[in-house]
C-alpha cells in the first residue's frame, strides 16, 4: 500500500511544482531584462531577489524529484542567470576609474613599496654594470646596441638628431608609446615565470641603458644624450621599475604562496598589482607624447627640458600617492550617488590594502 | 566551491549551489578562431578601404614619404582593431565577444557573477604569456592540463569560461498539462500494465484527446505508440 501512496504523493509534488512554470518564466524574463540593465524601476529590481529564492527553492526540489529531466536543465540555466544578474556590479566606468586612481592605487603602491625599492636597486645596479662594462671594454657595445646606432655615435652624432625630419612627432609618439607599453606589460607578465622573467627584462634594459650611456660618453656626447633623455626618461624609467615591482610581486606569490594555494596566491597578487599597470599606461602615454614632441626637438633649451622632466615626475609621484585625485574622489558625484565599486561579501571582509601573498604566513 | 571535471558548483546565499558548465579546449579554440577571423577581416578591411581612399587610386602601397595622416588614418585604426579587439569587446559586452557568443560561452568570475573590469583587463594582459611561443601554445597546454580548463590569464584574473545555459522550458510544462492532467497521465502510465488492452487504449485516447489534441493519428492497435505519446506528454 505504501508504494502507490508514495508514487501518488510524488506525482502530486511534481504536478504542483510544474504548475509554477509560469513563475519560472517570469523570473527568467526579469533576470534577462535586468541582466541587460533594462529597468529604471527599483521595485522590479527588488523582485529579482524573490525570484532568486523561488528558483533556488524549486530547483532544489526538481533536483530530487526530476534529476535527469529537461525541467531541471531549464531551472539550472534560469537559476544561474538569476545568480549572475544578482551578483553583477554596477557599471560606472568613470567612477570606477576615479576610485582606482584615487584610492586603490595608493594602497597598491604602499603594498608594493619593498618591491619598488628592490627593483629600482636592481635596475640601478645593472645600469652601473652596463656602464662599467662598456667603459672598460668599448667593443662590447655590439652586444647591446644596433650597428646603425654605433655608426651614428662614432660619426659624432646622436641617433636622435634629425629624427623629426624623418618621422613626424605624432607617429613617433605612438610608436614609442606602443613599444613602452609592450615592454612594461612584459615586465609584469614575465613575473609568472617565478619572477625570473621580470628580473631578466629589468636587468637587460638596465644593462642596455648603462652600456649605451657609457659608449656615448666615450665619444663626448653625454650632454646631448642627457638633454634628450631628461624630459621623458624620469617617468619612463620609473614606470619600468614599477612594472618590475608588480612582476616581482607576482613572482613571489608563486614562490612563496603562504597559506593559500599557489594559484590562489598568484591570482590575488596579479589582480592587486595589475592595478598599477593602469597608472603605468596613463603615465607612459604622457611620456610618449613628450618623447615625440619635446625630447628630439632642438628648440627646447636644457632648463625647459629639466622642468618638464622633473615636473612630470612629480605629477607621477602625486598620482601614485593619491594626492593628485584625492579631492576629486571625495567630491560627491552629480545626483548624490557616491562612487562605488562592486564588492562581494568576501571582498568587503578583506582589508583595504592587499596583503603580500608571500608574507601571510609570517 | 567545488567541482567536477566539467561542472563547477558555486556556493550561493540560498544554500542551493549554482552549477556552471565549464568550457573545454574545443569550445575555447572555436571561439578564439571565430574572433581571430573577425578581427583580421575588420583590420584588413579598414586598411584596404582607408589606403584606397588615401592613395586616390587602385593601390595599397605605402606612400614614398608617409606623413602623420597616413599612420593616423590608415595604419593606426587597423592596428587598434586587431590588438584591442578582445580588450574593448570583453569590457563592453561584459565578458562576451562575437566568437564567444557563437561558441555559446562567456567569461564569469569565480563566484558565478560577471567578471569585473579589472579582471577582464588582467586576463587580457596575460595573453602575452599565453600566446608564447606561438599559436597560444602556453595557453592551450594550460587549458588542457588544468582541471577547470584555465589559461594563465584566467588563473591571474580569477575568471572562468563557461557555457551559456539556455535550455528551453519543456513543452509539457509550458501549459499543455495542468497539475491535474499531470496526475491523470502519471496514474494511467502507472496502471498501464494492470489494465486490459481495450481499456488502456480507450483511456489513453481520451486523455490524449483532452490534453494533446486529437489522438486519431495513432492507429487503434498501436499501444506502444499511444504509451510513447503519453510519456512525451508527461515527461518533463
Amino acid at each position: 500500500m505504501s508504494a502507490p501512496r508514495d508514487t501518488g504523493r510524488r506525482q502530486a509534488l511534481v504536478a504542483s511544482l510544474l504548475g509554477r512554470a509560469s513563475l519560472w518564466q517570469s523570473a527568467d524574463a526579469r533576470a534577462r531584462r535586468l541582466g541587460h540593465g533594462r529597468t529604471e524601476d527599483a521595485a522590479d529590481a527588488a523582485r529579482m531577489a524573490d525570484d532568486y529564492r523561488l528558483l533556488a527553492h524549486d530547483l532544489a526540489r526538481v533536483r530530487v524529484l526530476l534529476p535527469d529531466s529537461r525541467t531541471r536543465e531549464y531551472l539550472e540555466s534560469a537559476y544561474a542567470r538569476a545568480h549572475a544578474t544578482l551578483h553583477r556590479g554596477a557599471w560606472r566606468p568613470g567612477n570606477a576609474l576615479l576610485e582606482l586612481l584615487a584610492t586603490e592605487l595608493p594602497a597598491v603602491v604602499r603594498w608594493l613599496r619593498p618591491y619598488i625599492v628592490w627593483s629600482t636597486v636592481l635596475f640601478a645596479l645593472t645600469v652601473l654594470a652596463g656602464y662599467a662594462l662598456v667603459h672598460r671594454y668599448p667593443e662590447l657595445i655590439a652586444l647591446f646596441a644596433s650597428p646603425d646606432l654605433i655608426a651614428s655615435v662614432e660619426r659624432g652624432q646622436l641617433w636622435t638628431q634629425g629624427i623629426l625630419n624623418i618621422v613626424p612627432s605624432s607617429v613617433l609618439s605612438v610608436q614609442i608609446l606602443a613599444n613602452n607599453i609592450v615592454v612594461t606589460l612584459f615586465a609584469y607578465c614575465a613575473g609568472f615565470l617565478f619572477g625570473l622573467g621580470t628580473l631578466y627584462i629589468l636587468g637587460l634594459n638596465g644593462l642596455m641603458l648603462g652600456a649605451v650611456y657609457a659608449f656615448v660618453s666615450l665619444h663626448g656626447l653625454r650632454g646631448p644624450l642627457l638633454a634628450f633623455i631628461v624630459p621623458h626618461g624620469c617617468v619612463e624609467l620609473s614606470v619600468m621599475c614599477l612594472a618590475g615591482a608588480a612582476g616581482a610581486a607576482v613572482g613571489e606569490a608563486l614562490i612563496r604562496p603562504g597559506h593559500a594555494s599557489r594559484i590562489e596566491s598568484f591570482r590575488v597578487a596579479a589582480l592587486a598589482s595589475g592595478r598599477l599597470l593602469v597608472a603605468c599606461a596613463v603615465l607612459l602615454a604622457g611620456a610618449g607624447l613628450i618623447e615625440g614632441y619635446v625630447s628630439p626637438d632642438p628648440r627646447f633649451p636644457l632648463w625647459a627640458r629639466i622642468t618638464i622632466g622633473v615636473g612630470y615626475w612629480l605629477v607621477m609621484v602625486a598620482l601614485l600617492s593619491g594626492r593628485l585625485l584625492r579631492r576629486a574622489a571625495l567630491t560627491p558625484v552629480a545626483g548624490g550617488a557616491a562612487p562605488r565599486t562592486r564588492q562581494t561579501p568576501r571582498a568587503r571582509a578583506a582589508p583595504a590594502a592587499p596583503i603580500p601573498p608571500g608574507r601571510r604566513g609570517a | 566551491m567545488s567541482g567536477s571535471a566539467r561542472d563547477l558548483s558555486v556556493d550561493s546565499v540560498t544554500g542551493i549551489d549554482v552549477s556552471l558548465a565549464i568550457a573545454g579546449p574545443g569550445a575555447r579554440s572555436y571561439a578564439f578562431l571565430i574572433d581571430w577571423h573577425i578581427r583580421v577581416l575588420l583590420a584588413l578591411g579598414w586598411f584596404v578601404f582607408a589606403a584606397l581612399i588615401y592613395n586616390g587610386r587602385l593601390s595599397l602601397g605605402v606612400p614614398d614619404n608617409p606623413h602623420g595622416r597616413w599612420f593616423a588614418l590608415v595604419l593606426l585604426p587597423a592596428a587598434a582593431v586587431y590588438f584591442l579587439y578582445h580588450w574593448v569587446l570583453e569590457l563592453a559586452l561584459r565578458g562576451r565577444t562575437p566568437g564567444k557568443r557563437l561558441a555559446g560561452v562567456h567569461i564569469v568570475a569565480r563566484d558565478g557573477g560577471a567578471a569585473t573590469a579589472g579582471a577582464l583587463l588582467t586576463r587580457n594582459v596575460f595573453r602575452l604569456i599565453d600566446c608564447l611561443p606561438l599559436c597560444y601554445g602556453v595557453g592551450l597546454i594550460a587549458v588542457m592540463l588544468t582541471r577547470e580548463h584555465l589559461r594563465v590569464g584566467d588563473m591571474a584574473a580569477g575568471t572562468l569560461l563557461v557555457y551559456e545555459r539556455d535550455a528551453p522550458l519543456p513543452v509539457a510544462v509550458r501549459g499543455s498539462l495542468d497539475p491535474a492532467g499531470m496526475e491523470i497521465v502519471g496514474e494511467l502510465l502507472e496502471r498501464w500494465t494492470t489494465l486490459e488492452s481495450a481499456a488502456r487504449v480507450r483511456l489513453a485516447r481520451r486523455v490524449l484527446a483532452r490534453y494533446a489534441g486529437a489522438a486519431s493519428d495513432t492507429p487503434d492497435g498501436d499501444e506502444a505508440a499511444l504509451r510513447a505519446r503519453l510519456e512525451r506528454l508527461a515527461g518533463p
